[in-house]
């Protein structure tokens, strides 16, 4: 399987992952302050600020785009739940 | 007004005015006692409607909750005119300010609806409808009335993400939502007649505002140029009387409680345990004393027997670490550790440091608990706690020393970086 890394600066941790993993089922168990509340992208609780590897992270859905506005949310920032990993490494910590 | 023409007015449903162009029409709630279940009233509360007029079209600021909606329409009817109102504005939409709303939508069909971005989904939700007209405002935005004009603040979650407040600069009114509201109903609504409601606001703020005190001090930084002559909350009395003592008790309020004791660059780390034994004790020693060497650490222990767990909130509220030691008692953390657990969603807690650790007899779940808890409250806890069987062994002892030391050194920034597989996660569950 395809392997990617994302790494959470908060905790200077750096996890090897199969592409497609979601960053919200890392960043909980790993201890990172990028934290969830309603899992389905609504609430905007796990919003993070992505610092590296933008481009290889899945394209924010329209409903995920919605309550990054809605939340006033940098041009870095993408909700954890939401986006998954591709491929190559990603840098990410809490927003 | 007189206060006795006041007591008078409210009771036979008039609108009373704030001035010859605003009027209260909202609700007195004398009957209530707890308020969304975890908030205690001792006198009831009051659900506080405003109209306002300018010469181009009325605004409506907030309604009522939805029982009381019989009143907010009989005192509304007395000033306006439905097909004049023009402007419905909501500062917040929990359903004690929004009960009235979708029959005030339906018998004022000319007027908008202005709400603040984040409220939109919150909206829908409430009323369950498709194809909403509103309108979003922002910081800056206005609604003219012709003579009079609203202009919006944005001040989210306070104490929701939707929450704004509305200022009408040609009389130096702020209509505030929650904010500065308190849990008191008098009839004779204004400050300078009600009776004394210090202790509810101050109960109001500890409970519904302190948890967002980072937003309140933002909402301060909009609040504090503007001139004000009254501001208008959505529950409580109307403060015409000195309205900017308020404003300044909140700036009191959300500053640090305690005076800052530690050094710039230092960071404090505070261990609470409580043991049954002294087990757990010995543990909290050992993370304790290991957690101190490191530099930059200040490092703090406290015997929860021998303390309450509500003095600690201020403490709690400037650490930048908290450590947990609890025994495992018939599978679960025992009660003071929960009590300090629970009082903690009262305060800012997201992204600092949290850990736990004890002593068990046979199972041992405690530690893992309060971890789940500590992540629940958005803290961050990046190593996974130490448990010992009974009594700790030297061995068991110089793990403790370990705990310390790595909780001081991930505090201060100083653990070096580590990469792992995400198949430890799947056995371990953390990344210690
Ligand atoms: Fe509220
Ligand atoms: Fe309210």
């Amino acid at each position: 399987m395809a392997k990617a890394t994302i790494t959470f600066e908060d905790i200077n941790v750096t996890v090897t992952v199969p592409a497609g993993t979601r960053v919200i089922e890392i960043s909980e168990k790993v201890g990172s302050g990028i934290t969830y509340g309603c899992r389905e992208g609504d609430c905007g609780t796990c919003m993070m600020k992505v610092s590296e590897g933008w481009n290889n992270l899945t394209e924010p859905s329209v409903l995920e785009d919605k309550i990054l506005r809605e939340n006033y949310a940098g041009k870095h920032n993408r909700l954890a739940c939401q986006a998954q990993v591709l491929g190559g490494s990603v840098s990410v910590r809490p927003a | 007004m007189s206060a006795a023409r006041i007591v008078q007015a409210v009771a036979q449903r008039e609108a009373i005015p704030l001035s010859p162009r605003v009027h209260w029409v909202g609700a007195l709630d004398p009957g209530l006692r707890s308020f969304d279940i975890i908030l205690k009233t001792a006198n009831g509360t009051s659900y506080n409607a405003y109209v306002v007029r300018g010469s181009h079209g009325v605004a409506v600021v907030d309604t009522v909750k939805r029982e009381f909606s019989a009143d907010f329409f009989a005192r509304l009817e007395q000033v306006a005119e439905y097909d004049e109102i023009k402007a419905i504005v909501l500062n917040h939409l929990e359903p004690d300010h929004t009960g009235a709303l979708p029959e005030l939508m339906e018998r004022a069909p000319n007027a908008q609806l202005y709400i603040s971005n984040k409220a939109q989904m919150m909206l829908k939700a409430l009323l369950k409808r498709e194809n909403l007209a509103f309108t979003t405002v922002d910081t800056g935005d206005r609604i003219d009335l012709g003579d009079r004009s609203l202009r919006f603040l944005h001040t989210p979650y306070l104490h929701w993400p939707d929450t704004q407040c509305a200022y009408l600069a040609e009389e130096q009114i702020l209509f505030s939502g929650d904010v500065f509201g308190c849990h008191f109903c008098d009839a004779r609504l204004f400050n300078d007649f009600t009776g004394d409601f210090r202790f509810s606001f101050e109960y109001y703020y500890a409970h519904i505002m302190r948890p967002f005190r980072d937003f309140v001090v933002r909402a301060l930084d909009l609040i504090e140029p503007l001139p004000l002559g009254l501001i208008a909350p959505a529950h409580g009395p109307i403060l015409r009387d000195r309205p900017s003592d308020y404003v300044k008790r909140y700036r009191e309020l959300a500053s640090p409680r305690l005076k800052r004791e530690i050094h710039p660059g230092e960071k404090t780390l505070l261990v609470f345990y409580i043991s049954s034994y002294g087990n757990t004790a010995r543990m909290a020693e050992a993370i304790h004393s290991a957690a101190q060497e490191i530099s930059g650490v200040r490092a703090s222990l406290y015997d929860l027997e021998g303390g309450d767990t509500e003095t600690f909130a201020d403490l709690l509220e400037e650490a930048d670490a908290i450590v947990l030691g609890s025994p495992t008692i018939n599978g679960d953390a025992v009660k003071p550790i929960w009590d300090l657990l629970s009082s903690l969603t009262v305060i800012d807690m997201k992204g600092k440091l949290g850990a736990a650790f004890g002593s068990y007899g046979w199972s041992g779940e405690a530690v893992r608990m309060i971890e789940d808890r500590l992540r629940g409250l958005k803290l961050r806890v990046p190593l996974q706690g130490v448990r010992v069987k009974l009594i700790p062994t030297p061995e068991e002892i110089l793990q403790c020393h370990a705990f310390g030391r790595a909780l001081g050194e991930e505090l201060m920034g100083r653990r070096e970086a580590r990469v792992i597989d995400m198949s430890d996660l799947l056995t371990s569950q953390y990344s210690a």
